[in-house]
């Protein structure tokens, strides 16, 4: 009764209660210093040492599981790659610039064969395909994880609720955190490259994937429903068509993370385009860095431009 | 839409409950201590959309559930279906429990007997006209070739030959749910469940979708229910229907019974602008035909029976009482100077005639027409009855008399 009283009275007069919390503050304050002369600091929480251990008996008693992962990674890597440098030049520009006309459009097109002649021209070629399998292998790993996750993500909100936050972290935590586990998990070389840019690039597809879904109006997952459709069929004929256009921008942001991880990735000898970013910034050498990076930019344009006209698949009807 | 000798239970929904919120049986119990809905709605934040509703619908009947938004309508119908499960008491579809029922067998019933038409559509905007209208077949797994032409059929019964490989999203409204009754006519389900399938239209294309409907009912025989807040369209289509109201129903009855003898205030409130001529049928107004002639007869009886009785015309008709014809004062004795001896060479098919379950709204343009009576027949064309003008005026003040004491009423209560 007599604390409702005295806060209605401070209520009431704004200059009195502007001093009272002053008061309240400063005494909080010098409490606390008081207080720190008798007890002071943190209490210690001994986490790192705690990941080091994990990470330790991982590597010892999981060696089998990492060294499959491995194996698979390393074969699908090492063919993309062999047969991307195996295909003429020419060809190969061919066969991009062909795709870009038949998913995007005519100037698409064009400018992806001007790009990659430019590339060419700076004699990274061999560098930039390198990088195309790191990057094709790491999309790969990504979407095939991704969409099934996020599929489950849209179907569960329990599901969701775990997913979420370890997509969160996975965005979050500065890739140098990871770059070393995946070293000490996978060995150096391409491959701890490739997971650590699996790790960067994985989250749009399954937010996009799990949005998408959640996306389809309720009414027509009702009309799938009230015709009969199975769980399956629900997902197949209905959900995942029409989410397609949001799946489609999580792949295409996929391959965007993952092409801008190449650099770190280098750093772990992943190699490839960021290969020589690393050593032009070792060398101090301006020039050499300027040409890896226009490379990496150009490469980003191209994948970007022919990615992004996926989702928006044009329909033929026959009266439009 | 004919009445049938022995109706059958098609649906069966007893005494069923629906209430959202993270506990169901809580709520239910708090109604059992006597709590009203507001009270657990504002206690415990439980919505009971469907409040213990009873009702049975007959084999081939078209069952119209009206009431405004919120009286719990669209809810009843999803559970007649289960898209909505209810909460308490039993669905029995054919004498199986809904409610109960395990997924398997759900989705047959769903696949094979009870079908759905949306008032938004909910047409798949990915799929053209054909694989909408296809998709219950496609999810049955009947075969392409079949599904085809089940579905080109289907298609071509709703007016819808040639859109087959168009898009939802290039079809007008009035159209689109053309494609949505194809969906649900294609798996020729036996029970068409109806939410609000016409709301959504114009009122021009409305009125057109409606009578469409009707036309295809008589066609397709199948168990309706339909769901609307307009009432004009509840009187149209429906042979019976229930009035809803907070998750109850207030009044279940046919057209006729509702306007002419509202449960309650809140009907009374509803019907009090529908003209009675719109659903008294014109059987409750007719009258017997005072002289009736048979085509054998010849023009001199006409005219004696005529005069006997003081009346201006006879109705004729032939040895099984089909009727042929109408035969006015003047005209028998013109065919008597004429020499004729049967009227079945004068009259000819001249008379205008009705159906006595129409409603007597629709004898007002035909008598509108002409001074003479209007003849009615039944479904064989024997004549029944006649409607004269008088009794047609009569009817039309009875009903302005009806409207004035409602309005009276009404006064009162303010």
């Amino acid at each position: 009764m007599e604390i409702t009283r005295f806060a209605q009275r401070l209520n009431q007069r704004p200059a009195i209660r502007w001093l009272f919390w002053l008061g309240v503050s400063g005494l909080i304050l010098l409490l606390g210093w008081l207080l720190n002369d008798y007890k002071g600091g943190f209490y210690e929480l001994p986490l790192g040492p705690w990941v080091n251990t994990g990470v330790d008996w991982l590597i010892v008693n999981f060696a089998i599981f990492f060294d499959g992962i491995k194996q698979v990674v390393a074969v699908v890597l090492n063919n993309l790659e062999k047969f991307l440098l195996w295909l003429p030049w020419w060809s190969m520009l061919a066969l991009i610039m062909l795709l870009a006309w038949r998913l995007a459009s005519a100037r698409v097109a064009i400018f992806t064969g001007a790009a990659m002649y430019f590339i060419g021209m700076l004699g990274l070629w061999e560098l930039s395909m390198a990088t195309l399998a790191l990057i094709a292998t790491a999309v790969l790993i990504s979407v095939a994880l991704g969409i099934p996750i996020g599929i489950l993500c849209a179907r569960s909100d329990r599901v969701d609720g775990v997913v979420r936050p370890v997509l969160d972290v996975m965005q979050t935590m500065p890739a140098f955190v990871y770059l070393i586990p995946a070293l000490m998990f996978f060995g150096i070389g391409r491959v701890p490259g490739v997971m650590a840019t699996v790790i960067f690039a994985l989250p749009p597809s399954v937010r996009l994937t799990n949005l998408g879904i959640r996306q389809v109006p309720a009414e027509l997952v009702e009309a799938a429903h009230a015709f009969g459709s199975t769980s399956a069929q629900l997902l197949f004929k209905v959900q995942l068509p029409l989410a397609m256009p949001s799946i489609m921008a999580g792949i295409n942001q996929t391959i965007m993370l993952s092409l801008s991880m190449v650099v770190l990735a280098a750093m772990i000898a992943a190699g490839g385009l960021g290969r020589e970013v690393i050593m032009a910034l070792g060398q101090v050498d301006v020039g050499r860095g300027f040409l890896a990076g226009t490379a990496i930019v150009l490469m980003a344009m191209i994948l970007d431009r022919v990615t992004q006209s996926l989702g928006k698949k044009r329909r033929r009807s026959r009266a439009a | 839409m004919s009445e049938k000798g022995d109706t059958q239970v098609k649906i069966s929904c007893q005494n069923l409950w629906k209430v959202f919120g993270p506990d169901p049986q809580r709520a239910l119990n708090l109604i059992k201590d006597g709590m009203t809905k507001e009270e657990v709605l504002e206690q415990t934040g439980h919505v009971i959309a469907v409040k213990d509703v009873s009702f049975d619908v007959n084999e081939g009947e078209a069952f119209v559930i009206m009431g405004l938004s919120g009286s719990g309508k669209s809810t009843l119908i999803r559970c007649i279906n289960r898209l909505i499960k209810p909460t308490k008491g039993r669905i029995l579809v054919d004498g199986a429990d809904l409610a109960t029922m395990n997924e398997t067998e759900l989705r047959m019933t769903r696949r094979h007997k009870v079908c759905m038409v949306f008032q938004q559509f909910a047409l798949f905007p990915h799929r053209s006209v054909l694989d909408n209208a296809a998709y219950g077949l496609e999810v049955q797994a009947v075969d392409k070739a079949q599904r085809r032409k089940r579905t080109l059929e289907v298609l071509e019964m709703v007016g819808l030959k040639g859109w087959e490989n168009n898009y939802p999203d290039e079809l007008s409204g009035g159209m689109q749910q053309r494609v949505g009754l194809a969906r649900a006519f294609a798996i020729d389900p036996e029970i068409l469940l109806m939410d609000e399938p016409f709301s959504a239209l114009d009122p021009l294309i409305r009125r057109q979708m409606q009578d469409e409907f009707i036309n295809l009912m008589s066609v397709v025989q199948k168990t309706i229910v339909f769901i609307t807040h307009d009432l004009n369209e509840a009187l149209k289509l429906g042979e019976r229907i229930a009035i809803m109201k907070d998750g109850e129903i207030v009044q279940l009855g046919s057209p006729e019974e509702i306007v002419s003898d509202p449960a309650d205030e809140y009907v009374t409130e509803f019907v009090r602008d529908v003209p009675r001529s719109k659903v008294i049928p014109v059987r409750n107004i007719m009258r017997e035909p005072e002289v009736t002639l048979y085509s054998w007869q010849g023009p001199k009886v006409a005219l004696h029976d005529m005069r006997e009785k003081d009346i201006q015309y006879a109705f004729v008709m032939d040895p099984g009482r089909r009727l042929r014809g109408i035969i006015t004062l003047n005209e028998a004795r013109q065919a008597i100077k004429d020499g004729v001896t049967r009227l079945s060479k004068v009259v000819k098919g001249n008379a205008l005639q009705i159906g006595p379950d129409q409603p007597i709204e629709e004898v007002i343009p035909l008598a509108a027409t002409s001074d003479n009576p209007v003849a009615v027949v039944d479904e064989d064309e024997r004549l029944i009855g006649e409607v004269p003008r008088v009794a047609l005026l009569l009817g039309m003040m009875a009903e302005e008399k009806n409207n004035n004491a409602a309005q009276h009423v009404n006064n009162q209560k303010r």
